[in-house]
């Protein structure tokens, strides 16, 4: 490799660390997208063949590979990767005013160790056993004793285990990132009560990864003990695996529960707190109107980001807890639909009589809204602990979690990426393939996940690789048909956002500094930005990130660096 | 200049690079401790939590060599308090004592670390090992955790004394050397009364 290719492979410049995170969660969604293909295909053909298993025919292990492969790449290398780590580091500088990050060369080897992380992931499908089988929480004993519990249980979990200690170190040490810039590195009169919701929602969510991944490269430290030192932290005694006597002693398999889900609840909030963010950025920009109550969004953004470490028992009602710790659980898990219910009400505010354009990225913000709407209320009932005794570990979760966690966050990524696409690239993305892509993917998502719902309800089992076999659910089994062509389209639609995506980057129009005439300080660079950002030029910002359509002003925005005295009027409100 | 920062003349030219305000680092580094804290505090409650589920005889407290524990913590809190004075030099402009006291301090660290792999090496002549019983897992545990950030520290300190800075004034790295200290001292101290309230 060149001096000048490698320089920029191990740049410091988180514009070009932005879009490296940006491409390596291309490539893990691409990866967990194929991932889960093949599962769909399989629930809804059991007999069929498949040219590139041995045998033929998926194993019920080699199913359960593909679902514990497709959720840890999805739950932490797209999900936790893309909103935050691409479009966080790429923006908040710029959105904050600031030459860089706060830590340039951790910034770099936040990327490089994520990476690394991905690729040791991947590395236990290649490994005696292939990959692990134990899911994307990994509950022990079944992950904790190696080999005799299953193919995958042994080197296969082993690797799972230390790319998600690694991934841990680089969340945390990219959140300490994050949360110092947007501490301390912004421009004069960028008040905190004046930093864009997209920043606050890095903010918010670089807290919750702060504490909480913390905690999960603890538990992490500990399941690798119990495999590879004989300790007993999570294994009980007297445990008996095809016909073997363990020499674990008393461990407890609900101490992993209960510290997987302190991390475990808290992702789900990494995953959608920066979604939001954009979405109220998005909607604000594209409605020609303030966000509706800005510092009701940053309560409620911190209010979903501290409940968000109090429900984690939500995902353990069937665990034998205390019904009164399941009733605690359960009303706190049911508050956090208040400031959820607020910021929708909100983002509604923020449309009402907006002069709205119906671009690419506001379908998608507009997507976000409505999925998350949909996929959050089937979350109000799983917090009932007698409504989750029946649908625990049902499509009924499956479906929502997809929804509120999955599709509603990549619909924030979708959005992100029409919107700043301009700015990265210096060129437009096309806007008749972006609206065909949003419709169809729109669409798609919930052809798959709605239908979900009924399979979960009728008692259709998560995790099981053939429905065939059960009675009660042969019925439905044209469902899992309808689910799975449902999802070969919705994917097939994604191949118009690659080739949309790509093909922009090389010849699409050339992008003017603000394309979308907004207010938030990025768009006073051009496009692409210049390697020091706002280079010699003294950033000051003299008001809020929302001014659209101020009555008096000559133009429907004003642009949070614009001095007053050129406003015409002598000012408008700070 | 180049070279040791410690030398007085480097004391008074070095500066940190710019568009990087100094006050990112202690910023920086109370943000590493909140990380360091999470991790501690899980492994924390999952003693109490493992504890609580101890109930065979095999399971039984193991004896810890309190003793050696005792002037370990001595140890530890004389490092930060050497630490300390060290720092109160540097303020005074007294480099020659600011040396003396940052090796002291240093030196401190090192004695601790020693002192605690004796006491490893006397509960492995017990015959207790790793994997013995919980409380022996968690034992070392905690004391290697603890062990792995403290050597984290070493280095620190002997990077600031002996390397030249690039990104950090004297008095940052200094201050966020000692902030990681303290932290550490404390975070030992926490582990050692949890041991001794479980005896």
């Amino acid at each position: 490799m060149s001096a000048r290719g490698a320089a920029r492979l191990f740049s410091t410049d988180h514009k070009v660390i932005g879009l490296q995170y940006l491409f390596l969660s291309l490539i893990a969604v691409t990866t967990g997208m194929i991932l889960s293909l093949l599962m769909r295909y399989h629930l809804a053909w059991p007999a069929g063949r498949l040219p590139f298993i041995t045998g033929g025919i998926m194993t019920p292990e080699q199913y359960l590979a593909l679902v514990t492969m497709h959720g840890t790449i999805m739950v932490f290398f797209v999900l936790t990767t893309a909103p935050q780590n691409a479009f966080g580091t790429y923006f908040l500088p710029l959105q904050i005013g600031a030459r860089e990050m706060a830590f340039p060369v951790l910034n770099m080897l936040g990327f490089w160790l994520t990476s690394a992380a991905f690729i040791v992931l991947l590395a236990a499908f290649f490994v005696q056993g292939g990959a692990p089988i134990s899911g994307w929480t990994a509950y022990p004993p079944l992950s904790g004793l190696g080999d005799i519990t299953g193919p995958g249980e042994g080197m296969g979990q082993t690797l799972w285990i230390v790319s998600i200690l690694i991934f841990c170190v680089a969340s945390v040490i990219s959140s300490i990132n994050f949360i110092a810039t947007t501490i301390e590195m912004r421009a004069s009169g960028m008040k905190m009560m004046r930093m864009p919701l997209t920043v606050w929602a890095w903010f918010i969510t670089s807290i919750l990864i702060l504490l909480s991944f913390s905690v999960l490269l603890a538990a992490g430290v500990l399941l690798l003990l119990d495999r590879s030192f004989g300790t007993s932290f999570f294994v009980p005694a007297g445990l008996v695996v095809t016909g073997q006597l363990q020499s674990h002693s008393g461990g407890s398999p609900l101490l992993w529960q209960h510290l997987f889900w302190f991390f475990g609840h808290p992702e789900v909030y990494i995953a959608i707190l920066p979604g939001m963010g954009v979405t109220s950025q998005l909607l604000s920009n594209f409605s020609r109107k303030p966000v509706f109550g800005y510092p009701a969004m940053v309560v409620t953004l911190s209010a979903i980001g501290v409940l968000g470490f109090s429900v984690w028992g939500h995902h353990m009602f069937v665990s034998g807890m205390s019904p009164y710790s399941g009733f605690t659980f359960s009303v706190l898990t049911m508050s956090i639909a208040v400031p959820s219910a607020a910021k929708t009400f909100n983002w509604i505010g923020t449309l009402w009589g907006g002069k709205i354009q119906f671009r690419t990225p506001m379908l998608f913000a507009l997507g976000f809204v409505s999925i998350f709407i949909t996929g959050g209320l089937s979350g109000i009932f799983l917090a009932q602990p007698a409504v989750d005794n029946m649908l625990h570990a049902t499509y009924f979760v499956v479906a929502h979690l997809h929804l509120v966690m999955g599709v509603a966050a990549i619909f924030g990524v979708f959005a992100a990426t029409y919107y700043w696409f301009p700015k990265m690239f210096g060129r437009v993305m096309n806007e008749t393939l972006g609206k065909l892509h949003f419709w169809l993917t729109f669409a798609g998502a919930y052809a798959i996940f709605v239908p979900m719902h009924f399979l979960g309800i009728a008692g259709g089992i998560r995790r099981y690789a053939d429905d065939s076999g059960a009675a009660y659910l042969v019925g439905l089994q044209p469902l899992h048909a309808f689910m799975t062509v449902a999802a070969f389209c919705t994917a097939a639609v994604q191949l118009i956002f690659f080739w949309n995506f790509f093909a922009s980057m090389k010849s699409g129009a050339p992008a003017t500094p603000n394309p979308w005439d907004a207010t938030t300080l990025e768009w006073a660079v051009p496009s692409p930005p210049p390697p020091d950002n706002f280079g010699s030029t003294k950033i000051t910002v003299y008001r809020g990130p929302y001014e659209y359509s101020v009555p008096g002003a000559p133009a429907d925005f004003i642009p949070q660096n614009l001095p007053p005295t050129t406003t015409g009027d002598g000012g408008f409100p700070a | 200049m180049s070279g040791n920062w410690m030398s007085s003349t480097a004391l008074t030219t070095e500066s940190a690079e710019p568009g990087i305000p100094q006050r990112v680092y202690p910023t920086g580094m109370i943000l590493t401790l909140g990380a360091i804290l999470m991790f501690f505090m899980a492994l924390f409650s999952a003693w109490v939590v493992r504890k609580g589920l101890s109930t065979s005889p095999l399971e039984a407290p193991i004896s810890l060599p309190w003793r050696l524990l005792s002037l370990n913590t001595a140890l530890l809190f004389a490092s930060s308090g050497a630490l300390e004075a060290s720092r109160r030099f540097l303020r005074a402009g007294d480099t020659a004592k600011f040396r003396i006291w940052w090796c002291a301090a240093t030196i401190l660290g090192v004695a601790f670390l020693v002192g605690q792999f004796e006491a490893w090496r006397e509960l492995e002549g017990q015959g207790i090992y790793f994997a013995s019983n919980p409380d022996a897992s968690f034992f070392f545990l905690f004391t290697g955790a603890h062990a792995l950030h403290l050597i984290g520290g070493i280095a620190g300190l002997l990077i600031i004394a002996l390397k030249p800075l690039r990104q950090l004034t004297r008095n940052t790295a200094t201050r966020i050397a000692a902030i990681y200290w303290h932290f550490l001292t404390l975070i030992w101290a926490s582990i050692f009364l949890l041991l001794i309230f479980a005896k």
